[in-house]
């Protein structure tokens, strides 16, 4: 819960939350899993009306935020993403059109742009190396100049929503260091394999490039200047899976919790039983935790402080590891019924466990904080 | 066939350790399948299985070793058995190791149903079907924990009703697993509702498939269906299916309960085939491939946590004796096989950990040409299972600090109480 929204924000949060409850249940969830759908392109049109696509986008590039913190304010849509495990390529987008928006020469991609923020077209950030893991150094693919453009060749791993992307955000090494592209799926020489994931509806994709001819034009930014974008990119995408697994973890409680007085066990609600109430208690605790550590990391992403990537892996470090901690607890306490398909907790599971695995392990964040000090 | 090597008795007229090994050494090679020579698929389905074959097989198993004399090796001769000791079955255990087994007998056919019938069936019952299951002509489970509430077992709300010389039964069991496959359940259910909830139930070993049972499998957040629920709209069962005395059911589910926590922990001794726990490699050896293919051999993190997986199993195994010796000397009060239970519970969660841990990414998404990483993302998700199944690891805290440590029992609202006065929720 958050203490202290504007009219604004309050508007956006609720306006959300009624709309994924509309079209996204868990019902519609299970459907599109069963399908094999990762989520349905109307729903998501409609929800960049409601502002999903566009709040981390500056005003003079066709983007808006509602309180003057588009970071936070984009946490508040993750926050609801997270209580009803939405389908749609949230993260994905947000970042891809940040760093369209962000870069020098930003008209050059205007049109890509603007299809991303009416969510008529969808894109992702490929930067992962084989395995997934997060690093750019290992993650960007080689980028050979030729003629008056670049050759691109190698592959990514782990690009979530890689399989519904039209455009990808490709990070590459060109001679002058880290730079990033936008490549067309239907380019020649790359090649998209889908993958199955853990959760129900956030698909995640290989991509191969093979050859891939791009124009100059291609790049976002400077060659070899992409190093500063390419890490506030990084703060952005932990931040808002943060704040859903924030939203996950919350939700969870609320329908454990009333569970406890629900189900009787002796005579008696398991909500009556002191250890099971101090469990409740400890969990309270980290998921308070979680959501203070989790808004301090987006005010400072928000603000680009210089501590902003220290910050993102502390909230992720713990959130990571704590929230998969909860959910497991939560399905103890609802004993057999807990490991079965037909309730909803696993698909909570799934996506809190997703999460905390894509965009850095706790414990790659630990070691990312270590580095940070340097220690 | 049967072995060739003559039987080697002691002063007793039993059969010494060392002969009946050798015996084995020599009978196994030529009767079974070595693990390694299986068809991959039906190595998989070993254990845990939902598959019709797989339940046929094992029965087909078990009539080979009653054929070859290897068969109820800790069960009375009387009842079909061989009536040696937990040391014989132990140097069977280590002899059969890569052989195929009729492991789906094991729990809970021959570790539950099989030991509690012994201990509390009559006459009759236990030489018809301790015999028929050593035989491999029957497959026993158990009917006990209900919809309504699982660790509260006593707290059940299946009815039986008299009338003459049978039982009517209505009610719902869950999470039986493969009851579908099986010929009998103990089946626990209220007789007497005016009095407390301990003294109005009844056990009965009734007929699975019969008219007004209805099984239900229920599918698992890992895509397993080997548990069930069964509805029973009115049931009948004969007055010779009680075990025990009418009103008399908790006792027998009590001894139950006893054989099932040695049963999930590891220390029953009519528990016939390779051992899990403690086995050298049992938990290290998937971990050790998965960094292998991940690429992650040589990070000191990644060693430190397989170390962590490997050091739990072995002391599992150390654990498992220690109590089992506690107990058989009488050092140990029978809820020390909760000790045993709680360490399985957190271990077996804190391997799951690690395995997700050193697997990242891959256990999130996996190509079809990847490392095999997905099971690990799809056994995390279902990890819980092991502090539920079997009693969960609350009830197993409870016994240890109120049966072993001597502490006062947790509050219970409905004891004492008539069964048609106490409150229930869902």
């Amino acid at each position: 819960m958050r203490f202290e929204l504007t009219a604004d924000q309050r508007l956006l949060q609720t306006a959300t939350a009624d709309y994924l409850e509309k079209s996204a249940p868990l019902g519609v969830i299970r459907a599109l899993h069963d399908e094999g759908r990762t989520f349905d392109r109307v729903t998501w049109q409609r929800g960049a009306e409601l502002g999903w696509t566009s709040l981390v986008v500056p005003e003079e590039t066709g983007g808006g935020s509602v309180s003057g913190e588009g970071v936070v304010d984009a946490t508040l849509i993750a926050e609801q993403f997270g209580r009803g495990c939405a389908p749609g390529p949230l993260a994905a987008v947000n970042v891809v059109a940040a760093a369209l928006a962000e870069a020098a020469g930003a008209d050059r991609h205007a049109g890509l742009l603007g299809r991303l923020l009416d969510g008529s077209t969808v894109a992702a950030w490929a930067c992962c190396a084989p395995g997934g893991g997060w690093d750019p150094e290992a993650g960007a693919i080689e980028a050979r100049p030729d003629g008056d453009g670049y050759v691109l060749d190698g592959t990514h791993d782990g690009v979530e929503h890689g399989g519904d992307a039209d455009a990808f955000l490709v990070l590459a090494r060109t001679p002058e260091g880290l730079s990033q592209f936008v490549v067309e799926r239907d380019a020649d020489g790359v090649s998209v394999l889908p993958l199955e994931s853990l959760d129900m509806v956030r698909g995640f994709a290989r991509v191969d490039y093979t050859g891939v001819r791009v124009p100059a034009t291609a790049l976002v930014g400077a060659a070899g200047g992409a190093a500063a974008a390419v890490e506030r990119q990084f703060q952005l995408a932990v931040v808002l899976q943060c704040a859903e697994l924030v939203g996950v973890v919350e939700r969870v409680l609320e329908f454990t919790r009333q569970w406890m007085f629900d189900r009787y066990s002796f005579g008696r609600p398991l909500a009556s039983y002191q250890e099971l109430k101090h469990r409740m208690a400890d969990m309270t605790l980290w998921s308070e935790s979680g959501q203070a550590t989790m808004a301090a990391a987006a005010r400072a992403v928000q603000e680009r402080r210089a501590d902003a990537g220290e910050l993102v892996s502390v909230a992720k470090s713990y959130l990571g590891q704590r929230a998969t901690d909860i959910i497991q607890d939560c399905v103890q306490l609802h004993g057999g019924l807990g490991v079965t398909w037909e309730h909803d907790i696993h698909i909570y599971l799934r996506r809190a466990t997703v999460n905390r695995l894509m965009w850095g392990t706790p414990s790659a964040h630990r070691r990312r904080i270590a580095d940070l000090l340097n220690v | 066939m049967t072995a060739t090597t003559t039987a080697v008795s002691d002063a007793t007229g039993m059969e010494s350790v060392d002969s009946f090994r050798l015996r084995a050494r020599e009978w196994i090679p030529a009767n079974l399948r070595r693990l390694a020579d299986l068809p991959a698929d039906e190595r998989a389905q070993r254990n845990v299985s939902s598959d019709q074959s797989a339940w046929q097989r094992a029965r087909v198993l078990q009539r080979t070793l009653y054929e070859g004399g290897f068969a109820g090796i800790c069960y009375p001769e009387e009842y079909g058995g061989l009536g040696l000791t937990p040391a014989h079955q132990r140097a069977f255990n280590e002899e059969v190791t890569d052989y195929e087994m009729p492991m789906l007998l094991n729990v809970p056919t021959f570790t539950i149903c099989g030991p509690t019938i012994l201990d509390m069936g009559s006459e009759e019952q236990r030489r018809e079907h301790l015999a028929a299951a050593i035989r491999g002509d029957e497959v026993l489970v158990q009917f006990l924990s209900e919809p309504g509430g699982g660790s509260d077992l006593a707290g059940g709300t299946t009815r039986a009703e008299r009338d003459g010389d049978v039982f009517v039964l209505n009610g719902s069991k869950i999470w039986s697993s493969g009851a579908y496959a099986a010929d009998y359940a103990l089946c626990l259910a209220r007789t007497d509702w005016d009095a407390p909830k301990h003294r109005g139930l009844t056990m009965f070993l009734m007929k699975v498939h019969q008219p007004g049972v209805h099984i239900e499998r229920i599918k698992q957040v890992n895509g397993g269906d080997e548990f069930c629920q069964e509805f029973f709209d009115d049931v009948v069962v004969p007055a010779s299916a009680v075990v025990g005395e009418v009103g008399g059911g908790w006792a027998v589910a009590s001894r139950q309960l006893f054989h099932e926590r040695n049963a999930v922990g590891g220390g029953s001794p009519y528990f016939s085939g390779a051992r899990a726990e403690g086995r050298r490699g049992t938990e290290t050896d998937p971990l050790i491939d998965l960094v292998r293919r991940t690429g992650r051999a040589d990070d000191p993190y990644a060693r430190e946590l397989i170390a962590e997986a490997h050091a739990l199993g072995v002391i599992h195994g150390h654990l498992v004796d220690r109590v089992t010796a506690g107990m058989r000397t009488q050092k140990m009060p029978p809820a020390a096989g909760s000790l045993i239970r709680l360490f399985h519970g957190e271990s077996a969660t804190r391997q799951a950990e690690i395995a997700l841990e050193l697997a990242g990414p891959a256990a999130a998404m996996s190509a079809p040409d990847g490392p095999d990483t997905r099971e690990v993302g799809v056994s995390f998700l279902f990890r819980q299972a092991e502090q539920l199944g079997g009693g969960s690891t609350e009830m197993a805290r409870n016994i240890i600090s109120e049966r072993i440590l001597g502490m006062p029992r947790e509050y219970a609202a409905d004891r004492d109480v008539p069964f048609n006065q106490v409150r229930h929720g869902r």
